[in-house]
């Protein structure tokens, strides 16, 4: 049951950030509210005071430019940006994750903005955004500030946004060359939620075969989408040969903390990670590599 | 809490009601317009029985705030049918015995009408992807995707 709230909605940026400094002592945004409507019937959310931004039509965009990348605004839903010729052009990797996120009802309502601050560390965007470098635009009334979305999530449904603050645009810089990105997410029923997902993302060297920068991020393999750094670092020099990723695989598993649920325990999701990583990461080099 | 007026269009016909905000779009639906063609199953949002058509889009009208739904056009399977005159897709399922218990049928039907009308020519897989989420527990998916492609092989037509 859904307990009673004051309900405020904003038709701008403008009017959303007076409304959260106005309530900020106890107030939820909500946009699709695809994930949060959950939690509030089941009553483990309940806000005095739901601001909706559903309908800040100046945040829904999705825009390139060659130098500055792919920026999306906050309140554009997946199905959007699945259907975006600029996504399919310049993050064609991005489609196949929006059409693989949940089910078209829900990709229809949903937003980008919306999945990540709702720090689901099972959501799909955050690995992938993580590995391809994504920086987030977060602003008060007072305010505005952009920092890399890796430092974004603190916690389990946890963000760095205060509680006058909304995200208003994620940025994805522009994808530096000779560099793949892979993104898998082990599930049993399609288009569910990952029971562990990796993304890797490898760049080749002029050679197009040493691996010169690597990042590699984990989903649902810690209380937050974390990046398995020492694993990263093993990459780098090297070339691409089974003995490195068993290795590279193992390291990221010992990196992870999963928290053990009704999907899979600790265990189940550490060997996920190994052989996800693995996968990943063989798939990303085979991909940079044909871009060399 | 205070009650809100909404203004809703539901099958082209526009209501003002006032409702507690946290009324969800489906209890609109239902309890207050009577519209109970519309299935509330699982009510968490994992078998879309509930699918509605908001703005065209096929949407789980328990997973939406009837109050975020202000100033929008909703379509329910009530509103597919002009009167007796059923719509190709409603007639295929009809013949091809698209539905066992009947439950998930109104959310099939606005999944593969939201498809058709994106789409009239999908391919097998593309009516599978549209209709993935709604949950049929009788199992009957392979005759609800056969009455789906009969329609996109135009063997039924419009009536006038």
């Amino acid at each position: 049951m859904i307990r009673d709230f004051s309900y405020f909605k904003a038709s701008t940026v403008k009017e959303a950030l007076n409304l959260l400094e106005e309530h900020k002592e106890d107030n939820k945004i909500i946009c699709g509210g695809q994930s949060l409507l959950i939690l509030m019937r089941q009553g483990l959310v309940a806000p005095k005071n739901l601001i909706d931004i559903k309908n800040i039509k100046e945040l829904s965009y999705v825009n390139f430019d060659p130098k500055g990348g792919l920026k999306i605004g906050a309140t554009t839903t997946h199905r959007t940006i699945e259907k975006s010729t600029l996504v399919k052009e310049h993050f064609p990797v991005l489609i196949e994750l929006e059409e693989n996120l949940a089910s078209v009802q829900t990709r229809n309502w949903g937003t980008i903005g919306g999945n990540l601050a709702h720090a689901d560390p099972a959501g799909d965007p955050g690995p992938m955004f993580i590995a391809l470098n994504a920086k987030v635009k977060v602003s008060s009334k007072k305010k505005e500030h952009t920092l890399p979305l890796e430092e974004f999530f603190v916690d389990y449904f946890e963000t760095v946004l205060e509680e006058n603050e909304l995200l208003l645009e994620v940025h994805l810089p522009v994808i530096p060359p000779k560099t793949a990105v892979a993104y898998e997410k082990f599930n049993i029923i399609k288009n569910d939620q990952g029971i562990v997902s990796v993304a890797a993302s490898i760049t080749v060297g002029d050679d197009g075969l040493t691996c010169k920068d690597s990042r590699i991020v984990l989903g649902a393999a810690a209380a937050t989408p974390i990046r398995a750094k020492q694993a990263e670092q093993l990459l780098i020099g090297q070339k691409l040969d089974d003995g490195l990723l068993e290795g590279v695989g193992l390291k990221a598993s010992e990196e992870s903390d999963p928290v053990p649920d009704i999907h899979a325990t600790e265990e189940y999701r550490r060997e996920l990670v190994k052989v996800l990583t693995k996968r990943m990461v063989k798939k990303a080099w085979h991909q940079s590599q044909a871009l060399a | 809490m205070e009650k809100q007026l909404l203004h809703i269009t539901v099958n082209n016909e526009y209501h003002e009601i006032y409702i507690k905000p946290k009324r969800l779009l489906v209890e609109v639906l239902r309890d207050e317009l009577g519209l109970t063609g519309t299935k509330r199953g699982c009510n968490t949002g994992a078998c879309c029985a509930c699918t509605v058509l908001i703005d065209g889009a096929a949407v789980k009208s328990c997973s939406v705030l009837a109050i975020q739904a202000d100033s929008k056009e909703v379509t329910t399977v009530e509103g597919l049918a002009d009167g007796d005159k059923l719509t190709s897709l409603q007639r295929s399922f009809l013949d091809h015995g698209a539905y066992q218990c009947g439950f998930c049928t109104s959310g099939m039907l606005i999944s593969a009408t939201a498809l058709l009308n994106e789409n009239p020519k999908p391919k097998k897989e593309q009516i599978k992807e549209a209709i993935h989420g709604n949950i049929c527990r009788c199992t009957g998916y392979n005759s609800i995707i056969r009455a789906v492609q009969a329609v996109v092989e135009g063997k039924y037509r419009e009536e006038g």
